[in-house]
């Protein structure tokens, strides 16, 4: 009994300092470039002192903003907080392949010279640099597009990164706990904790859906899929900053596979009931067709588009709560704000638990529909 | 006079606010009227659920 009870207390102390620690990084960040903007918006031009109060207002609104955006956009480098990241590596195929680390860019100050090339970062993309001198390498038309060329963009980004540090842990992770039930059938060491959701994405999701005849094919799948969203999804708690799953291509790459496994193991009956559905008047049949193919397409769509918006929205929701304690600039207002950012935060691992869930379980629906076998009399 | 874009994201996030919670509401109806069938009265609410927060999210995102 005490044991829970200290399970329970560590944890919540850990949700604490993680929270605390997100809020902390935010009020360095936001505080700091709010500071700066003040300093260059009286530089630049004289405002008059009564305008000056709402400045900074809309002031601190744009830095949140531009806050959430660079958290929630991919990046060349891993930026933790002030200070402390790394550099990641620039891979491009432009005149043959080019490797070189992203600090080259100085964070887009200035121009990457390699190999008799020059490449400017610029918005967090990567263009071809028109010289070697920053101020004149972006060139822009009249609606304030670049309108450099951009060249062939292979490189690892956070995004990347985190993809394969996942899968690296989960590589382990994996083959570790089925080597253990070599030596005994009793779980050992994380074996003891997964051993039940593996069981579970078996039981309750492979089974009923696709059939005892032919979930085993999918397993693999299904299991590799459910610990990658989870796994992530649980990442980008963390104040790390990290944001894999609410990228769209990320989650496009999901369901494009989904897709391509659903169609490879489409049996007659699974066609027939797209292109020619029985049951119905010949009438009917055509029409039945045209939104059954429709239905096709949609259904990795609906995948695609279910699991980048939630994790997006839950991004940005925690987000947006802690950058209202700057708005308001009040010290009685945070609490509230830290207890809301703390209770959505126990929301968002429900979430992030839920989303791997409902990917599975639908993935595992269209496989079953896919290798259903009916008689018809 | 021109209706916003958002007017209709708003309208759509609500209906879907109401299928949900019409979902949930007859999955809680059910389970009280059935305890034994909880597991899968839950499975099936989740996918209608999500279904419909599919077509919520495309509403917010299509603005």
């Amino acid at each position: 009994m005490i044991t829970k009870f200290n399970t329970f207390w560590a944890l919540l102390g850990l949700m604490f300092v993680t929270s605390s620690a997100v809020a902390q990084d935010h009020d360095h960040e936001v505080h700091k470039e709010a500071a700066h903007k003040e300093a260059a918006a009286h530089d630049d031009s004289h405002h008059a002192t009564a305008l000056h109060e709402e400045d900074s207002e809309t002031d601190i609104k744009a830095v949140i903003k531009e806050t959430i955006d660079h958290h929630l956009a991919d990046s060349y480098d891993f930026h933790i907080t002030d200070g402390i990241g790394f550099p990641l590596p620039v891979i491009l195929f432009d005149n043959g392949l080019k490797v070189f680390s992203s600090s080259k860019f100085h964070h887009g100050h200035e121009v990457a010279s390699i190999d008799g090339d020059n490449y400017v970062l610029y918005h967090g993309k990567i263009y071809k640099a028109l010289s070697t001198d920053i101020h004149t390498a972006i060139d822009y038309d009249d609606h304030h597009h670049v309108t450099n060329e951009k060249p062939l963009d292979f490189s690892i980004t956070k995004n990347v990164f985190m993809i394969l540090v996942m899968a690296i842990f989960m590589f382990f992770l994996f083959s570790g706990i089925a080597k253990s039930y070599k030596t005994s059938l009793k779980p050992q060491k994380a074996g003891k904790f997964l051993e039940p959701i593996i069981i579970y994405v078996r039981d309750e999701i492979a089974i009923p859906n696709i059939g005892e005849k032919h979930y085993k094919k999918y397993m693999s799948y299904l299991l590799t899929v459910f610990f990658f969203i989870w796994f992530l999804n649980l990442a980008g708690m963390t104040p790390l900053g990290i944001n894999v799953t609410g990228n769209i291509a990320i989650t496009f790459s999901l369901a494009l596979m989904t897709f391509i496994i659903t169609q490879v193991s489409g049996k007659k009956d699974y066609w027939m009931h797209i292109f020619w559905m029985p049951g119905v008047p010949v009438v009917l049949k055509p029409v039945m067709a045209i939104i059954e193919l429709i239905g096709l397409f949609v259904k990795p769509f609906s995948l695609m588009i279910r699991l980048y918006a939630n994790m997006l929205a839950g991004h940005v929701v925690l987000m947006s709560i802690i950058g209202l304690i700057f708005v308001f600039g009040k010290w009685v207002i945070s609490p509230a704000f830290f207890g809301l950012t703390l209770v959505l935060s126990l929301l968002e691992l429900l979430v992030a638990a839920l989303q791997a869930y409902i990917f599975t379980m639908l993935a595992a629906l269209y496989f079953g529909s896919a290798v259903e076998e009916h008689d018809h009399h | 006079m021109e209706i916003p874009e958002i007017v209709g994201a708003g309208l759509i996030v609500i209906g879907a606010g109401l299928g949900i919670g019409r979902i949930g509401g007859s999955a809680m109806e059910a389970i009280a009227r059935q305890p034994e069938a909880t597991a899968k009265i839950q499975t099936a609410m989740l996918i209608a659920a999500a279904l419909i927060e599919g077509i919520g999210f495309a509403a917010l995102f299509a603005k």
